[in-house]
């Protein structure tokens, strides 16, 4: 596959479970400083493209270029090195360890065993930490335990904890689920703020907070395409209302 | 700053609570027993603080990671033969073993028709080369086991379940090949240490403190390991996993790391274990005592160091004085121990310290700053609730509770000292 000028250039991506196509013959391309959203029924394929770009599941064939780096070959830990951020549909923190902990561990310095065991909290650390803090609303909550943290601060923090890895791609896997109305709307500023220097893609559900966040949408069916575009055009798609919307 | 506020202040020492623990056990270990009990006595309480070194690297492995081995005894077994390889062969001068076919190489060598040292024996002729093993051997077959089980993704159960078979493996080894092992009897009739006799009262005295400073040694490296990022990533590969890995940290290495070092102090207790005792066989290398190991560990408390030494104590005097009677009846009674302390203790001695500690306000003078809260979502009904709860109204609470506890504190002073001293292996 050629280079290009995009972040990230997903061409003809295919995986089969047992024959299964979950998703087939994708390509999709993604700008810097973009707002991806991807929608779709359930059993559409979003989750599994972001587990394909993140390396948690392995492609069948197809090419996933992030900066002109082929990813599929790479392992979890040097996709995310390269700068490749993953939010789990289910917040995945750290319970046991405090807000800051929690962030401090996600920060990308010490990251061999031996790394590790040197790392220093430089001011620099504490600052970034206080930083991201401050981006998530939890500043307030820096010392308490993250298992007595609401679920949608949880879900913050586990974006925040990506935001500590700086990473040039955000992949956000249903950052709103189970969250308030105020919540919601203090997610899509966060996440509007959070895109201005990275590309940022997004699983959801709800249309409304789709509206507030989204650049361009993808409607994913059945591992294909359905349709992608601004908002208002994929809206009207008839296709789109036919498998999606409609219901 | 004063001394104590320096030590106090270090977050590696684990506060105040974790210096008060330590002290309490470096006197324990250095102190009362040495002096409370005769030699034959101490000594068999050094042979119990070797098996504290496999329960702290459990510690580490499984109470901070998440990692159950159930063959720790491989690595126990390892160190401690290494050790007594190189004390067979002092002890097999040609002089001494004038009554052999083949004199000079080890009895049992003999009695099995060998005629000359196998290769592998050679270099623990030398004292630097035999204590260099006990310290790698170990943690490279440990390395080898964790690095095929850890970069293929194995865990939980079934790690645990192929560590147990790699121990049975071993031992059945070690009982097989006599000839190069000494069989079922092990290695046995061990006397001296480049010339310095280990059977006499005073070597005893000297090795149960070089014993007790080994331990303390592998205690603070674990308090350096846990107290770094690295101890933090344990804790948290324990809880999400996948979240660690897509962090992009490669989770295999950093399993692979804590369970040589784990394999690693576990050698070193086998090998103090062997001078110690004066002999090594394969009854410490198989299934039963690596599971025993693994209590030891649960009981004092499976996150607490200074809890798994004295779990490790607490459960081998009670098998020492009861098997003592009813033999055939401890390996019911500790099974029926170690389901007990999974479902009703499962931070064994140490968590029940730390909750009595806590209700009392012994030696917590400070509340953890955080509480129970409910905390709704909110997010200004949940401030208005920490705010409530601020770390200063909780100190507050807690000096009062603290004054009015003092009775029940006086109370707790007058209980007998090692019954106290027991119940001290918490840590914060």
């Amino acid at each position: 596959m050629s280079n290009t000028d995009f972040v990230l250039a997903v061409e003809d991506l295919t995986v089969s479970f047992d024959g299964f196509k979950a998703v087939d013959s994708l390509t999709m391309y993604i700008d810097k400083n973009e707002l991806r959203v991807l929608v779709g029924p359930n059993g559409a394929g979003k989750t599994t493209v972001l587990d394909l770009i993140c390396g948690k599941t392995k492609s069948t064939s197809g090419s996933i270029k992030f900066n002109n780096t082929e990813l599929t070959k790479l392992s979890e830990h040097e996709i995310v090195r390269s700068g490749v951020g993953r939010k789990f549909q289910n917040p995945s923190i750290y319970e046991n360890l405090s807000v800051y902990q929690n962030l401090e561990v996600s920060y990308p310095k010490g990251r061999g065993v031996f790394g590790s065991l040197t790392f220093k909290r430089t001011k620099e650390v504490e600052d970034r930490v206080r930083k991201v803090a401050a981006d998530i609303m939890l500043t307030e909550f820096l010392d308490m335990e993250s298992a007595l943290l609401s679920h949608g601060q949880k879900q913050w923090l586990e974006i925040g904890m990506l935001l500590m890895q700086e990473p040039e791609l955000l992949m956000l896997d249903e950052p709103v689920a189970g969250m308030s109305a105020k919540e919601r709307d203090q997610t899509a500023e966060l996440l509007n703020r959070i895109c201005q220097n990275r590309s940022v893609i997004v699983i959801e559900h709800d249309m409304e907070f789709v509206k507030k966040i989204a650049h361009k949408v993808t409607v994913l069916h059945q591992g294909k395409i359905l349709a992608e575009g601004p908002m208002e055009k994929v809206q009207a798609d008839e296709k789109v209302i036919e498998v999606y919307l409609g219901h | 700053m004063t001394l104590w506020e320096k030590i106090t202040a270090s977050p590696m020492l684990g506060g105040k609570e974790g210096v008060i623990s330590l002290a309490v056990l470096a006197a324990v270990i250095f102190v009362v027993l040495p002096l409370g009990v005769d030699i034959f006595r101490l000594n068999l309480i050094g042979k119990y603080l070797t098996y504290a070194f496999v329960a702290v690297g459990l510690v580490l492995l499984w109470g901070h990671g998440g990692i159950l081995s159930l063959g720790q005894g491989i690595f126990f077994g390892l160190g401690g033969y290494a050790m007594a390889m190189f004390l067979k062969l002092e002890a097999s001068d040609p002089l001494s073993t004038k009554i052999q076919s083949t004199p000079g190489i080890p009895d049992f060598m003999d009695w099995n028709q060998l005629t000359a040292l196998p290769w592998f024996w050679e270099p623990f002729k030398s004292l630097p080369f035999t204590i260099f093993a006990v310290l790698t051997i170990p943690a490279l077959f440990a390395y080898i086991i964790g690095y095929a089980m850890f970069k293929r993704r194995v865990g939980g159960v079934y790690f645990s379940i192929i560590t147990q078979a790699v121990a049975l493996i071993l031992s059945i080894l070690i009982v097989g090949q006599q000839g190069y092992t000494g069989g079922v009897n092990g290695m046995t009739d061990l006397r001296t240490m480049l010339g310095w006799d280990i059977r006499t009262d005073s070597a005893k005295y000297i090795l149960y403190f070089v014993n007790g400073l080994l331990l303390f040694g592998a205690i603070f490296l674990s308090k350096y390991v846990m107290s770094s990022k690295f101890g933090m990533l344990l804790l948290a590969m324990r809880d999400k996993e996948e979240r660690v890995r897509f962090s992009g940290y490669d989770v295999s290495n950093f399993k692979i790391f804590i369970f040589c070092l784990a394999a690693m102090m576990s050698a070193v207790g086998g090998a103090m274990f062997t001078l110690q005792v004066g002999f090594m066989s394969p009854s410490f290398v198989g299934i039963v005592p690596s599971i025993e190991m693994v209590i030891f560990c649960a009981v004092g408390g499976r996150a607490s160091l200074v809890g798994a030494v004295y779990g490790t104590l607490l459960v081998n005097y009670g098998k020492t004085v009861f098997s003592e009677t009813y033999p055939e009846m401890w390996l019911f009674l500790m099974g029926g121990l170690f389901i007990s302390v999974v479902m009703f203790f499962p931070s064994g001695l140490a968590g029940i310290w730390d909750k009595y500690a806590t209700k009392y306000g012994w030696f917590k003078e400070k509340a953890k700053p955080v509480k129970k809260l409910e905390v709704s979502t909110s997010e200004g009904e949940a401030q208005a609730v920490l705010t409530e709860t601020s770390p200063e109204t909780i100190l507050a609470a807690d000096a009062t509770g603290v004054a009015a506890k003092k009775a029940t504190r006086k109370k707790a002073d007058a209980m007998p000292a090692i019954e106290s001293n027991k119940m001290r292996g918490a840590e914060a």
